[in-house]
């Protein structure tokens, strides 16, 4: 499509500083044509959201300006801005569960019966289903969004902001919580989208998709806005290298191993949460040394309450777990880690670190008590315990300034490596690594990787959970996919599998035998 | 010098550090204008009121008596608030070992010496096992510990009062009165002539201890990881329920024997006509002291400054000695809003950053 080649919205030196003092946006001279799809890349802490949330309203900024149509505008709220035209689907969905999707989207600015000024829920069904058949996002009108799944809730609060008037809708990554046959949906549905005259600022740190669906992008990096493109003009090593200030490797070498014999022993788990939905139905799996046993499944398939079972963090119903010939079932995490096992926890903010505890405490917290860091009669011996936590930042390349700083200081990608540096070095047998990746940036994802490589070759038994579908691919040796609380399928070899065929069994459209999924067991 | 200078100030906690300092200045000068309002003599009174302890040397081992007993809920409410619990049980443990101590001082014989030891680690038990009253009822059924200790602290202050009532009161007596504790119990003076006690050098200690406890020792440890997240602890593999469970024994024990130490020390006989609630005072003192043992003496001879002073312009002029009150509440005032805080680190961070990065 031609380029109208007209500003519809751009900034003007635009700065924010957050009060805590990151210094987010520095000096932002960012534009959007009218009717372009434009890319907004950056790895994460780049201030490719703080940035959006100024155009949104959710944030004012600290200096410089916004314009649209060259006209000054400054939002002291969300509603402002959508006043304005700006609409925003934010990665966490902005929806109630309880209420069905026509009721959602009139949200705020309901039809109201003309007598009795009551709301007017039929009026709302057919608003819905109108909206939805002219830009051809299809969502069941009258489910409620509990009901829903993510890509049709998704679809819902695009929707949601064409209802109030949306010129430019800002997505903020889109795709991470979905399937690869979903995204390839909703990228029809965004081109569309444009094609109706519609402004798009699309966030994401896949760059594939970058290509596939961008006119523009532009690249942030330490809060500052490196260079906007024409994608045509651009390749991947470009856009990585300038996202990053340097040159990236993508190939992850995987090293040929043998695994070993299974140490972890996972049979007929079963799990049901607070509100009676099932998480875990007989779920049973060996993990061997030697072998990254990859868990692959949509978000919300039961991955988060496995791995929180496995390492003590919850409650299994039914089943056992065993490591090393112990049963560990429902022991506690004290239990779990002194049997040897290790938790990379996918919330790193409020499992996996104590933000406001220094890096030296978090980095010893799990062995704090062993003979080399206190005596018999419990003194610190906090001179070991220095060196040991200087030792690993170095070892693990923390970027920080002393090891006394506390944890919440640091950038996401540092913070992670605190929490891999403590979880890698615990000599434990078995890895339970979950969300490695989450939030990190591009030159930490890589070392991340390189890590867990490491860690395989010096024998560990790997359990990798990971909702960024490639990353698993990439690293792991066997694969199972889980859907809706159930091991659907099992590949021993994880080379042999596409992401288009692992994406039927995540949504449920594919299933092995048992037979087939029982060779997990590797009995 | 430079080990003193980093024992008390190191450059991430100066925010806070400077906002307690504001808080204590911003109060005397409300103090003082206050007077200026209600004083006929306003100058006298300020007078009496900044320079009491140093006129009379009575005033000043009073000072020093009134730090003890909120040295001691200090310093326990010090290792509850590093949990991250908002109990104030100790209270009750206070009392309670008060009258554990006039039980023992009261009805056994034991040589000096010995009689108060016993009588201090047996209020120190008692007080230590009511404290993990609120902490089990969290635990196990996520009362908030908050609400279940201040009710808790009337249960023991009636049960308290119904044991000194019913079998130790001395019936000679007008007033309430336990019978007279033996002269084994008593704690020896200081200082001639003064009621300064031995109890000023047992808080000391326990100052020490404290510090050590917390900062230097894996339980200490333990527990300020715990206060700083407890999911985090939990995943980590301390055993978390064991951690609050001890920490608020501790603290419970250190409130007990502060309460044996009141009464050995000061008094002839349990004499408490109600509940001194010294927990209320220990809340300020700790939070003065920013929840770290070490700073616990500075913040409760700050205090206590302030209680002297007060007393003292009272008894010689025209302002009520309640006006304190108003500087204790003051001074929480300021503590208690984070905004302050954040308000001078948010200035102190945009400072650094802009001179470091410049505005791009």
């Amino acid at each position: 499509m031609e380029h109208t080649l007209q500003i519809l919205i751009r900034t003007e030196k635009i700065c924010k500083i957050y009060p805590n003092g990151t210094f987010a946006n520095k000096a932002i001279d960012f534009s959007v044509f009218e009717g372009e799809i434009h890319g907004l890349v950056g790895e994460n802490g780049a201030g490719k959201t703080t940035l959006m949330k100024m155009l949104y309203g959710e944030e004012q900024p600290s200096s410089g300006r916004m314009l649209i149509e060259e006209r000054p505008i400054s939002f002291t709220s969300e509603f402002d801005a959508i006043r304005a035209g700006i609409g925003m689907v934010h990665q966490h969905f902005m929806l109630v569960p309880s209420l069905t999707a026509a009721e959602n989207l009139v949200l705020g600015k309901e039809p109201k019966r003309p007598r009795t000024r009551t709301f007017d829920f039929e009026a709302a069904a057919r608003t819905t289903q109108e909206l939805s058949e002219h830009y051809n996002l299809p969502v069941i009108v009258r489910a409620r969004v509990a009901d829903l799944s993510v890509s049709m809730r998704q679809k819902l609060e695009i929707l949601k902001a064409l209802y109030r008037g949306a010129r430019i809708l800002i997505l903020d990554e889109p795709t991470a919580v979905l399937t690869p046959q979903e995204t390839e949906e909703l990228f029809i549905e965004l081109k569309a989208l444009k094609n109706q005259g519609k402004t798009i600022i699309f966030i994401s740190h896949k760059l594939k998709e970058i290509f596939n669906i961008c006119d523009r992008v532009t690249v942030m990096r330490d809060g500052k806005l490196i260079a906007t493109h024409n994608v045509e003009d651009i390749d991947v090593q470009q856009i990585s290298n300038e996202m990053v200030g340097r040159e990236v490797h993508f190939e992850v070498m995987h090293p040929a191993t043998e695994p070993g014999e299974a140490v972890l022993n996972v049979r007929h788990l079963a799990f049901i949460d607070d509100f009676g939905i099932v998480k875990l139905k007989n779920v049973s799996f060996s993990l061997r040394k030697n072998e990254i046993l990859g868990v692959v499944g949509v978000d919300g398939n039961g991955q988060t309450e496995l791995v929180e079972i496995l390492t003590g963090m919850g409650k299994a119903l039914a089943g056992s777990v065993i490591a090393h010939g112990v049963e560990i079932t429902n022991k506690g995490p004290y239990t779990v880690r002194r049997n040897r096992i290790a938790h990379i926890a996918e919330d790193r903010i409020t499992i996996g670190t104590a933000l406001s505890a220094s890096i030296e405490q978090n980095l010893l917290a799990d062995r704090y008590w062993q003979r080399q860091f206190s005596t018999k009669l419990g003194f610190l011996r906090s001179k070991e315990m220095t060196q040991h936590a200087a030792m690993l930042v170095h070892e693990y390349d923390i970027r920080c300034n002393s090891t006394q700083q506390p944890v919440g200081s640091l950038s996401g990608g540092n913070m992670q490596k605190v929490v891999i540096a403590r979880e890698f070095s615990a000599q434990a047998s078995i890895l339970i690594v979950s969300q490695p990746t989450r939030g990190v940036d591009i030159g930490a994802i890589e070392y991340i990787h390189l890590k867990i490589m490491e860690m395989q070759s010096a024998g560990k038994a790997i359990l990798l959970v990971s909702s960024d579908l490639q990353e698993v691919m990439a690293l792991s040796d066997a694969l199972i996919v889980m859907h809706q609380g159930e091991i659907v399928a099992y590949f021993p070899d994880a080379t042999t599998v596409t992401d288009k065929e692992l994406g039927l069994y995540m949504l449920g459209l594919k299933r092995q035998s048992e037979y087939e999924i029982r060779q997990v067991f590797n009995e | 010098m430079n080990s003193i200078k980093r024992f008390f100030i190191d450059r991430e906690s100066l925010a806070p550090a400077l906002v307690t300092l504001l808080a204590a200045l911003f109060s005397l000068l409300v103090g003082i204008i206050l007077i200026f309002i209600v004083s006929k003599n306003p100058l006298q009174s300020i007078h009496n009121f900044l320079l009491a302890p140093f006129l009379r040397s009575y005033n000043f081992y009073y000072l020093l008596i009134v730090m003890v007993p909120i040295t001691f809920t200090g310093l326990a409410l010090c290792i509850v608030y590093q949990l991250g619990y908002m109990s104030l049980i100790v209270d009750a443990s206070l009392y309670s070992g008060a009258v554990v101590a006039t039980v023992i001082g009261t009805q056994l014989s034991l040589p000096a010496g010995v009689h108060p030891a016993v009588a201090m680690l047996a209020a120190g038990i008692v007080g230590g096992l009511i404290s993990l009253l609120p902490a089990i009822l969290k635990i196990r059924w996520r009362a908030n510990e908050l609400v279940s200790s201040l009710m808790l602290n009337y249960v023991f202050y009636f049960l308290g009062s119904f044991v000194i009532l019913y079998y130790l009161r001395d019936r000679n007596q007008t007033i309430l009165s336990s019978v007279p504790f033996k002269k084994t119990f008593l704690l020896p003076r200081l200082v001639q002539n003064t009621q300064l006690h031995v109890g000023f050098l047992i808080a000391v200690a326990f100052v020490i201890l404290v510090s050590i406890f917390m900062y230097r020792t894996r339980w200490g440890y333990e527990i300020r990881l715990t206060g700083a997240n407890p999911r985090f602890a939990m995943y980590t593999g301390i055993p978390v329920t064991t951690v609050i469970l001890y920490a608020h024994f501790i603290s419970g024990f250190i409130g007990g024997v502060g309460g044996a130490v009141e009464m050995a020390g000061l008094y002839r006989a349990f004499i408490w006509q109600m509940n001194p609630s010294y927990a209320w005072d220990g809340v300020i003192v700790a939070m003065l002291a920013r929840r770290n043992p070490k700073f616990v003496p500075l913040s409760a001879f700050f205090f206590a400054y302030l209680r002297v002073g007060a007393d003292f312009m009272s008894r010689r002029g025209d302002v009520a000695f309640e006006f304190i009150t108003l500087l204790q509440g003051l001074i929480i005032l300021i503590l208690a809003s984070d905004r302050i805080v954040n308000y001078f680190k948010e200035r102190q961070l945009k400072k650094h950053i802009m001179k470091n990065q410049g505005a791009a």
